[in-house]
């Protein structure tokens, strides 16, 4: 196919068709699509609608079962343990995304700049990624935590940071390989500037590849912030976190155990939902895997 | 190969200096660093004190020599909050570690590529959706969820296994009573690791069934297993093998969690005990101890990868 067929709208139409085509194929991706949609909704209006404040405590009606009252039964401190999840599912859902964003900026800024300028700035920036590999990423996090402390931002950017050295190295390759190509010389000879050239001829081709590992690395994010929680050192009471609750709920396992497994619910179903959107937007849009 | 040994030892040096100079600064540059510890309450007198007693009154430049001065040395520091030497901390912790990364890695890797191999040979059949499913759920499920919930099952309801600890206390040494409370936190932190080993196999796998070299196998009438046992999986295991390394890095992680679901009294557990409490110190030797094993299991993964491949020569 030439330049100029591509451009055509019928070339074009044929391929949109092709994709759906694909995104047919993927029942599961499209289930997991309509299941995040709820999810979304769910925390974004839930807890408006919801008669029970989440913070809201009740001496008198602590540790109750599951109850036409309360959905989800009641926690150690008599509050709604529905309605927490439906807040607390915003502060994980919210710190999610943006530690992703966080994480693919750096990684594909950083990583794109090494594979498309190279030489000297490579090696340095590449000599970075490496060392950031070499820590586990739970050990880097904490070591920042600590100095930092537990304010919401600081999670968001830690948890992205944990996350931007595998980014790198996908962008470092990407762009690396799409260096030499025509187009990215041609606008080079137009007089394009590097900022330019990597923004709006390199950035649109690493696309599919960035939507599928952030689709996964949210998931990812999630879980290393309830993990965080959990362990008291991520998002801070009187928040609701779903990390948190789980803590919370450890130490009433032998009065009411059902407590400690709705959150840990919330975050499996939250999280394969984004594993299972990734894997199949990687059979979509990046065939060659 | 000895020469080969101790190139990468030497690099790995390298690294954990670097690391170390990226945690140290990090941690004393910030605006909560160990400077901000001794500042409630105190007169002026204590507060100097204490800063000069844990060399805080010097610039972080300074500190730094001093520390790193200790480290060749093997001196790591002073806990914070304990009192008692890092080195010291750090061997305590390190055993209870070990026992449960190796078990857990070796579930993993053992029902990783079983499940691998039966999902190749049952490609797109339902072996394979069922071991995909369970795949994707481990990737899914948050380990240290996953270990509640295992303790509400097996130690508050059947009461079959203990719910914490890495032996009875008081109970002298019992290798059945070690292994019982193994059971569950290796179990869990094995699920979470197997999905990589399970994807890896399965592809490789895939990969070398439709090589030439198999199809000649299979066209001299040689019988299926014989195929896949010395054919196919001796060249599928290579990158089974390198997966290993990276599965170490993320192994370290999961412990963190892991440990303190179990109250496993490891490093990961010592690390968010020192987090909850700001010692410094610790949180660095931690850091340094997990990045100084990640080493070593890459170099041993190397020399591994060359046993299985005989291609790989490391002169």
């Amino acid at each position: 196919m030439t330049d100029a067929a591509r451009g055509s709208p019928e070339a074009k139409k044929r391929t949109r068709s092709r994709l759906w085509k694909r995104v047919a194929r993927q029942p599961l991706g499209i289930a997991a699509s309509f299941l995040l949609l709820i999810l979304i909704l769910m925390v974004a209006i839930g807890p408006e609608l919801v008669p029970h404040e989440p913070s809201r405590t009740n001496p008198l009606n602590v540790l109750q079962a599951p109850s036409v009252e309360h959905w989800l039964g009641t926690d150690e401190l008599g509050r709604d343990v529905f309605s927490r999840i439906l807040s607390g599912g915003r502060v994980s859902m919210s710190v999610g995304l943006f530690s992703m964003l966080v994480g693919l900026t750096l990684g594909v800024g950083i990583g794109g700049s090494a594979g498309y300028f190279g030489g000297r700035v490579e090696t340095v920036l590449m000599r970075l990624v490496d060392a950031f590999m070499a820590i586990p990423a739970f050990f880097l996090i904490l070591v920042i935590i600590t100095s930092f402390g537990n304010h919401p931002v600081t999670i968001v950017v830690t948890v992205g940071l944990g996350f931007w050295a595998q980014m790198a190295r996908i962008g470092h390759a990407e762009f690396k390989r799409f260096r030499n190509h025509e187009f990215v010389e041609a606008s080079q000879a137009l007089g394009g500037t590097h900022l330019r050239v990597m923004a709006r001829h390199i950035l649109p081709q690493v696309m599919p590849q960035a939507t599928v590992l952030a689709t996964l690395g949210v998931g990812w994010a999630i879980l290393t912030e309830a993990a965080l929680s959990y362990l008291g050192l991520g998002i801070q009471p009187p928040l609701a976190s779903w990390g948190a609750m789980l803590q919370n709920a450890q130490g009433y396992l032998w009065r009411q155990p059902i407590l400690a497994v709705w959150p840990g619910l919330a975050i499996a179903v939250t999280v394969l939902a984004f594993n299972l959107l990734g894997n199949s937007l990687r059979d979509v849009l990046d065939p060659r895997s | 190969m000895t020469v080969y040994v101790a190139r990468r030892l030497l690099q790995g040096v390298v690294v954990l200096f670097l690391v170390s100079l990226l945690t140290f600064f990090l941690m004393h540059l910030a605006p909560g660093g160990p400077s901000s510890l001794v500042d409630f309450q105190s007169t002026a007198a204590e507060r100097d004190a204490r800063l000069a007693r844990f060399g805080l009154d010097r610039p972080v430049h300074e500190r730094y020599l001093v520390w790193l001065g200790g480290a060749v040395r093997g001196d790591l520091g002073t806990s914070i909050n304990q009192g008692l030497p890092v080195s010291h901390l750090l061997a305590q912790r390190i055993g209870p570690t070990l026992v449960l990364g190796v078990a857990s890695l070796a579930l993993a890797a053992v029902f990783g590529v079983i499940l691998g191999v039966i999902a190749a040979l049952r490609r797109d059949r339902w072996p394979d959706h069922v071991v995909s499913t369970l795949s994707t759920l481990g990737m899914s499920v948050p380990n240290f969820w996953l270990g509640i919930v295992m303790i509400i099952l097996f130690a508050v309801h059947l009461g079959w296994l203990p719910a914490s600890g890495s032996y009875t206390i008081g109970g002298g040494f019992d290798l059945g009573d070690r292994l019982r409370h193994l059971i569950l936190p290796a179990g869990v932190l094995a699920f979470s690791l197997m999905p990589n080993v399970v994807r890896v196999t399965r592809a490789a796998i895939l990969e070398v069934m439709a090589s030439d070299y198999v199809r000649t196998a299979r066209a001299k009438g040689l019988i299926e297993r014989s195929v896949l046992i010395k054919h196919t999986m001796r060249t599928a295991l290579v990158p089974v093998v390198a997966m290993l390394g990276l599965i170490a890095t993320v192994l370290f992680s999961g412990s963190v969690v892991i440990e303190s679901v179990f109250g496993w009294a490891g490093i990961g557990r010592l690390a968010i005990e020192a987090a909850n409490g700001r010692d410094y110190p610790v949180i660095l030797g931690v850091t340094l101890l997990a990045g100084a094993l990640v080493i070593v299991v890459n170099i041993a993964v190397d020399l591994l990868y060359a046993v299985v491949d005989p291609r790989i020569r490391h002169d």
